[in-house]
């Protein structure tokens, strides 16, 4: 099967829309069963949410599989233990399948807690935990009661879901811990920065605007994260959602019970961050603060916009495609991508909502194609249909676009540059100048004259 | 990263700390890839299927492609029986490939879902079209490994497809172990050269080392065919890669075709490629031609040009099993000292080989299977050594150690040359020899006082 012949499923046709036509959405369903989706599990949700919590123990209650895969694979650093860089599982076998594997997790719980004397546990959940039918709630209490730590359980079998609710079993999970700190020395200028995991060290430059302006970072959650910053983080009189994909639901729950409220930003590109900075200062209403943050826009902006334009030269008119997790992220590229000169032809998204599509149709061009839980196939379709010059996704796009021979920028956690803020918009620029504008185009074959008249005389091609 | 880890060592019977191993499905997954026109199908949560292809993608830098069966609540309460039909049925209509090849998960297994009776079902009832097969293997993942699922795929491949029609052919078969597709195409360089007509089954190459062509191939024109798949039956020997691996399949063919099977090592390093050069050419009836005999010359010459800085070295290896034995017996040839050697896998047979294999240099070598890296880690903490050969996951145990390190084996996550270079043959015994020597001499160049650094080594 090849990309000249790929056609849209049939089922799928609803999930795909282009902006100027009229077309019904249908998104949030299920991925067709015998498809080629691009999405993973609940485990998977919750265990890249909570896993940034570098000195808790994160142990997986399962087959060796699901901690060998989720391994490390995300660049969320730590300015202190990294504990959670380790993997830690159960290792199911045979026996625990037919007999239950209570005692084996227990006595793992014990084991590690004891060497590594981490600050909380969590235990993750598996799809054949609830099959075998563990009582995992119950062996965490009895750990915790004899180990004198918080041991929590993460319900986050394979099958409840895709990511989402996976990170929403994360939030539950990390909720469990909030409350139980102090919060004695938090100012009423002080904020929770959600869904910020600190990939490529972005929590710490964002961290630092906020000091600047004098605005108190209770906790990042969970980038960086500790167990005694999610304990005394609602004493923070602001909550700020980032990743809203992963972490609304934890806002809503320290809305609910502790009546914070919370407003969702994002820190990629230079105008989503200083709208987020503004929003941030506007709502603690103090000139001080409003003043400090215009002069800090003001003087960041003012730092890299010249190299900004020298890049944005070189950019000028190439065509993007985007592929990424969640909604909010796409918007904030679409608007990144536009300030480099460049048009996004396609957008899509493994979990955005009907909200969230008709959001990003209304900031896209015309004619963007915009899809909805999509496939190898679809998207390959797309970036040749669009003559794409440059595609951001994650893991499992990278290879496609590099066998069309279109440039790629790694947006998601495999990213090993920080892409936030102001100096991130430098970063991203320079990333995605450097694939785009790479020789090695050249040498691709849909871009290669040398290819097109390569021919080899037949009485070569003979011998 | 590794700093919280201590030098006592403790008896651990619970849990594994840092694994050197995966689960089942994602080898059955690699070894359906190598049939071509063939969809690797997932029966279970799509997360597994997400992973699997996540983690192969991140070893090959390919594209991955699989379907899934997408388990939900409904699926593991009810069973998964309808999910799994109603994929085959997309699977065909959509993506159409030759052939399905299922694997099951832990969620699967532990639901219990007779997958023989559902693809039965399938196929009565007009699901799967004409000329196009479904087959299947069972990979529960809290059995054996990663090397176990590729094992029972490569099995259902001779269950399923090997069929005998009586007349026996002049073809070999070879079963290659979970061995990169760069490897693959070392072997059927070898078997080429040598002169026999084979098949080799499963076979990746030109399905995951593909050339930039612009176009996006679902099913690379590549991999063993199904033709190919049922003419094993036909065939007069099967030579298997890696006893772990391939000897089930091997065994299977034997009784269910009555086609003699040779399970031998893998042929990393000088001794196992002889011995599998040796097993062509008794085969093909044939001399080992006279370029190949050069090639291997040029390997023993470069073990000798490197002896003085190979001997008495101190080794800890970890792997596969079929990898790590192979392996060892090269460093042991090289002159070097198998001090530890660990695998994942169970199985107590690893650590008899090694032991064998050590037991004139090092009687006391530690040996273990289902083991993990934080226990080798530990152990070179009380024991010292030289060199440390596995996976991209020994990196951080090569870093907090200041080991020189040597990847090898599944997964490479962060270098690239394991895609262009092959492990096996005279050629990947000379590769790995130059990736050793040069482990030390990075090592001793960046380290040694600046009156002490050598420029001839």
């Amino acid at each position: 099967m090849k990309t000249e012949t790929i056609e849209v499923l049939k089922d799928r046709s609803s999930q795909i829309w282009e902006k100027g036509k009229d077309q019904k959405l249908a998104c949030d369903r299920k991925s067709l069963a015998g498809s080629v989706t691009q999405r993973a599990c609940a485990f998977c949700g919750s265990r890249v949410v909570l896993y940034p919590i570098a000195d808790a123990l994160h142990i997986v209650h399962g087959p060796i599989g699901c901690a060998a895969y989720n391994w490390d694979i995300r660049g969320a650093l730590s300015s202190g233990p990294q504990l959670h860089r380790n993997s830690f599982s159960t290792d199911l076998a045979e026996k625990e399948v037919v007999f239950g594997g209570e005692k084996k997790l227990e006595a793992s719980l014990l084991e590690l807690i004891e060497y590594y004397k981490p600050r909380a546990a969590f235990v993750y959940s598996t799809c054949i935990v609830g099959l075998i039918g563990d009582d995992v709630e119950a062996i965490c209490k009895s750990v915790g009661r004899k180990t004198g730590i918080d041991v929590i359980p993460v319900d986050s079998p394979g099958f409840k879901g895709t990511k989402k609710s996976g990170y929403q079993a994360a939030c539950e999970a990390a909720f469990r811990l909030v409350g139980t700190g102090s919060t004695v020395g938090i100012s009423k200028y002080s904020i929770n920065l959600l869904g910020e995991f600190n990939i490529a060290g972005e929590a710490w430059m964002i961290r630092e605007y906020f000091e600047k302006i004098g605005i108190q970072v209770v906790s990042t959650i969970t980038g960086d994260g500790r167990v005694n910053d999610l304990r005394r983080c609602h004493g923070a009189t602001l909550n700020l959602v980032q990743c809203s994909g992963s972490m609304t639901h934890l806002a809503k729950l320290l809305k609910d019970h502790y009546d914070i409220p919370f407003k969702r930003v994002s820190f990629f590109g230079f105008e989503d961050t200083a709208r987020s900075l503004y929003t941030t200062v506007e709502y603690f209403n103090d000139p001080e603060l409003t003043l400090r943050a215009e002069k800090l826009i003001h003087e960041e902006i003012a730092k890299y916009s010249a190299e900004l334009k020298k890049y944005k030269k070189l950019l000028k008119g190439k065509k993007a495609a985007l592929y990424v997790g969640g909604a909010f992220k796409a918007f904030s590229l679409v608007l990144a991508l536009r300030n480099l000169g460049m048009k996004t032809v396609l957008a899509g998204t493994q979990t955005g909502s009907v909200e969230d599509y008709e959001q990003l149709k209304d900031i896209c061009d015309e004619g963007t194609v915009i899809v909805d839980d999509s496939n190898p196939l679809e998207l390959a379709k797309f970036v040749l249909e669009k003559d794409v010059d440059l595609f951001i996704g994650g893991v499992k796009e990278r290879p496609i676009a590099f066998k069309l021979g279109v440039a790629f920028c790694d947006h998601n956690h495999e990213r090993k540059t920080p892409l936030s803020g102001f100096e991130g918009m430098l970063h991203f620029a320079r990333e995605v100048a450097n694939s785009t504008l790479s020789p090695i185009w050249q040498f691709a074959p849909r871009r290669s004259q040398f290819n097109k008249s390569f021919s080899v005389p037949e009485t070569i091609s003979k011998t | 990263m590794l700093d919280g880890t201590t030098a006592e060592i403790r008896e651990r019977k619970a849990l594994r700390v840092n694994p050197a191993k995966t689960c089942q499905p994602i080898g059955a997954m690699y070894a359906s890839l190598g049939i071509r026109g063939c969809m690797p199908h997932s029966h279970g949560s799509q997360g597994c299927c997400a992973y699997h292809r996540s983690h192969l993608t991140r070893h090959y830098k390919e594209p991955v492609v699989a379907t899934t069966s997408s388990f939900t609540e409904g699926a593991s309460v009810f069973g998964g029986l309808a999910n799994l039909q109603t994929s085959l049925d997309n699977i065909f209509s959509i993506y159409d490939p030759e052939m399905v090849a299922v694997h099951t998960t832990c969620l699967s297994e532990v639901i219990g879902d007779d997958i023989p009776m559902i693809i039965k079902k399938a196929t009565d009832g007009g699901k799967v079209p004409e000329g196009k097969v479904v087959i299947h293997a069972n990979t529960p993942s809290f059995q054996g490994s990663h090397v176990t699922g590729y094992a029972n795929m490569v099995t259902a491949f001779v269950n399923y497809m090997a069929e005998s029609s009586g007349e026996t052919k002049n073809t070999v078969n070879i079963f290659p172990g979970w061995v990169d597709p760069s490897d693959m195409r070392e072997i059927k360089r070898l078997a080429e050269w040598i002169g026999i007509d084979f098949i080799l089954a499963p076979d990746t190459s030109d399905v995951l080392d593909t050339p930039q062509t612009g176009e996006y191939m679902m099913y690379p024109d590549a991999g063993t065919t199904i033709d190919e798949l049922k003419a094993m039956g036909d065939s007069f020997l099967t030579i298997g890669l890696g006893p772990l691996s391939v000897t089930d399949a091997a065994e299977k063919l034997e009784k269910k075709c009555k086609v003699p099977g040779k399970v031998m090592d893998l042929p990393i390093g000088l001794k196992a490629t002889d011995a599998f050069v040796d097993a062509l050419r008794l085969a093909a009836e044939k001399e080992v031609p006279e370029d190949l005999k050069k090639e291997r010359g040029r390997l023993i010459d470069m073990i000798s040009d490197m002896s003085q800085y190979t001997y008495d070295k101190k080794v800890a290896l970890f792997g596969d099993p079929d990898h790590v034995v192979a392996m060892t017996q090269f460093v042991v040839d090289l002159g070097m000292i198998p001090a530890i050697a660990i695998t994942g896998t169970p199985g107590k047979a690893f650590e008899r080989r090694i032991k064998e294999i050590c037991k004139d240099v090092n009687p006391d070598v530690e040996a273990r299977a289902f083991s993990d890296i934080h226990f080798l880690h530990q152990w070179i903490k009380n024991h010292p050594v030289d060199l440390l050969i596995g996976n991209t996951y020994g990196k951080f145990v090569a870093k907090e150690e200041n080991l020189p390190f040597v990847r090898f084996g599944f997964p490479i996550m962060d270098r690239v040359g394991h895609r262009a270079f092959p492990l096996l043959g005279y050629t990947g015994a000379m590769r790995t020899l130059e990736k050793i020597t040069d482990a030390f001499f990075d090592k001793r160049d960046r380290e040694d006082p600046d009156h002490e650094v050598e420029l001839i080594l």
